[in-house]
């Protein structure tokens, strides 16, 4: 916000009856949302602890003293103190080093099922909501018939095909998880098609796909966007599910569900080694749901407590 | 009904007045949401039975090999290649799959060399104990608090029925289990550990219905029915916790539609008891929409338990199908997914149906 005036009238330009400029406005909107948003306190926590992943994801290196990788058998099984704040593991490594490296997983898993995801959802759901007709019959039957998918199962099946592994773990879940969003794309779109400015590009000569990418799509991206938030956390679950099953990323990675896996069998003598990475996932996965209630909440007032 | 499917028109549109009210058009009306249910039931399970077709053609794993193993001379791969349907086109190959699926031959398990469905029925039950027991515990608690909380919207325990639900949504359940386990069992000793039974109790009751609890009583054996009601209170509490959740949290957004609508008003206005009001106007209109929670709920767990079942030794489907995972074999793999995928869509399919049949709105 470069642009702001000084300090004093910014929430007066902000808060403004009537907006100058397209900018003002655009800002007025962010700023309003914001407010909304920030004075639900549990939405507010959410995002901090969104933002502390993705920080201690970012700043890995510098937070932590070993790479988390790195056996040091002399130190094994040490219980959480000053120098081991969650305490070390079977093969002597930090266990808080770990999970900071492990955020970096977690973080590239459900960035990599969202990058897979919004798209084929977006795609399918715009194309049929505004080409209607058998088009829609179709791509909607096949969204049903994924919809109707038990999803874990699935996910175990697919992977145990691919063989185990992130990537293949992702695949697995985004093969699941895609049909949601091409019904809400789908929703969003057919009110668009009708909406006076399609008409309005039509007429003007945009070709179908320009009228799909730049004047559909774009205005199926929130709701899109909240569920997507809301759907971290089950992402994050089934990932670290399969982890834990031994199908998603493999030992000596700090995936956090393979921790849990491999900490296992200390947990009656040594609660800290699966505990510690199991609070991990807890604490994250409730960040993502407590974030999502709020965007929704302000993005999509009429949806409340779906 | 082909009379009454002669006299009207398919599309509910050009039919005159008194025509749509007579019991036959209505009834035809019904039967056509049946059938559409139906269909989209057969096309789920076909699409099931494709993807798991898939699945078990991109395996890098040679069903050949697997059988004939490495050191097989070329005629005999190419004989066993041929008796398995690999040379048929591919299309030919799944009708040969679905029509072996639509028979009840889901293939032979390589772990314990029987038929796969066979395998499957021994293991069911196990999971169904435990996803009905769950989905109880989940409805028994779950619809009163969501209903407290909706009726106490914004008060303290509205706020602790969100928390929970909240919780419930984002807890590992692998996690939780390992964790109770950890402090039930073994620090505090109140529940016996994993697995169905003690071991000396194994095999001390026929298997009737593969339902332990239904299969003691059966035999009359009060010790074993116990014994395995103490094993099944830690994972049915934790399964529980998950539908409670979910319930808890869909009956509370219910509820709230129904106390702001206009009848609630009228009924209050009426002076009509609070209780009558919440509990026989609200939550009977809820009511209807929590079939399919419900529905959904058990489908739901039926599939989520394979987590819950490796962390307390359960010998039910969710094991079966990790164990096998390990040992690559594809056809039980296989196999329990179409078996667990079929119920899961038959379940929320039938759900969908019955909330149709019950509800005039949603028809």
């Amino acid at each position: 916000m470069a642009s702001s005036p000084p300090v004093p009238s910014w929430r007066a330009w902000l808060l403004l009856d009537v907006p100058k400029s397209s900018f003002q406005a655009r800002c007025q909107r962010a700023y309003i949302g914001w407010l909304a948003f920030s004075s639900n306190p549990l939405a507010l926590t959410g995002f901090l602890i969104i933002l502390t992943l993705v920080l201690a994801a970012i700043f890995a290196p510098l937070i932590t003293a070993s790479d988390g990788l790195a056996p040091d058998l002399r130190n094994r099984l040490l219980p959480p103190s000053g120098e081991h704040w969650f305490g070390t593991d079977q093969l002597g490594r930090d266990i808080f080093d770990r999970i900071i490296w492990g955020a970096r997983i977690t973080l590239y898993i459900v960035g990599l099922v969202a990058i897979i995801v919004v798209p084929v959802g977006l795609v399918v759901g715009v194309v049929a909501g505004y080409m209607g007709g058998i088009v829609d019959q179709v791509l909607m039957r096949i969204t049903d018939i994924f919809l109707a998918f038990p999803r874990l199962i699935l996910a175990l099946a697919f992977v145990a095909a691919l063989g185990p592994g992130i990537e293949n773990a992702v695949l697995a879940i985004a093969l699941t998880t895609w049909s949601p969003y091409a019904r809400i794309a789908r929703a969003e779109a057919l009110t668009i098609r009708r909406s006076e400015y399609i008409m309005a590009a039509r007429t003007q000569g945009a070709s179908l796909a320009r009228i799909l990418v730049s004047h559909v799509a774009p205005m199926c991206l929130a709701s899109v966007i909240v569920r997507l938030t809301l759907d971290m956390a089950g992402i994050i679950l089934t990932a670290a599910g399969l982890g834990f099953l031994g199908l998603g990323a493999q030992p000596p990675s700090p995936e956090w569900g393979a921790m849990i896996s491999t900490g296992r069998q200390f947990i009656l003598d040594q609660w800290w080694v699966p505990t510690m990475p199991g609070l991990a996932i807890l604490i994250v996965s409730l960040g993502f749901n407590l974030l999502g209630d709020g965007l929704r909440d302000v993005l999509d007032p009429r949806g409340q407590e779906r | 009904m082909a009379n009454a499917a002669a006299e009207l028109p398919g599309t509910p549109k050009g039919v005159p007045a008194e025509a749509a009210d007579s019991l036959a058009f209505r009834l035809w009306r019904r039967l056509r949401a049946v059938g559409g249910v139906l269909l989209s039931l057969a096309l789920t399970f076909l699409g099931l039975t494709f993807v798991t077709f898939i699945i078990g053609r991109v395996m890098p794993l040679d069903p050949v090999l697997a059988i004939v193993g490495d050191r097989a001379p070329q005629h005999v791969y190419d004989a066993v290649y041929q008796q398995l349907g690999l040379d048929q086109p591919i299309w030919v190959q799944y009708l040969r799959y679905l029509g072996g699926i639509l028979s009840g031959d889901l293939g032979t398990s390589v772990q314990t060399s029987r038929p796969v469905l066979d395998d499957l029925m021994r293991f069911f039950p196990a999971t169904i104990e435990l996803a009905t027991l769950a989905t109880l515990v989940g409805v028994v608690l779950g619809v009163p608090m969501g209903v407290l909380a909706a009726v106490h919207q914004g008060r303290l325990i509205d706020h602790c029925v969100r928390l929970v639900g909240l919780i419930g949504y984002s807890m590992p359940v692998f996690w939780l289990g390992m964790v109770a386990l950890l402090v039930f069992y073994a620090k505090l000793g109140w529940v016996p550990g994993p697995g169905r039974l003690a071991v000396f109790y194994e095999g001390m009751v026929p298997a009737v219905t593969g339902l332990l609890l239904v299969d003691s009583l059966l035999a009359g054996n009060m010790t074993v029915f116990w014994n395995a009601v103490d094993h099944l209170i830690l994972p049915v509490s934790i399964l529980g916790t998950f539908a409670l959740a979910y319930i808890a949290r869909m009956t509370r957004s219910f509820m709230l539609d129904q106390l702001r609508q206009e009848y609630i008003l009228t009924a209050r206005v009426k002076g009509l008891s609070e209780r009558a009001v919440i509990w026989r106007h609200a939550f009977g209109n809820v009511l209807v929409q929590l079939i399919t929670i419900i529905g959904l709920t058990y489908a739901s767990l039926l599939e989520g338990s394979v987590l819950t079942e490796t962390v307390f030794a359960w010998p039910g489907i969710g094991q079966y199908i990790t164990n096998a995972l390990f040992n690559s074999d594809m056809n039980a793999v296989l196999g329990g997914t179409i078996v667990v995928g079929t119920c899961f869509v038959g379940i929320n399919m039938l759900s969908d149906a019955l909330y149709r049949v019950v509800d005039p709105r949603a028809r």
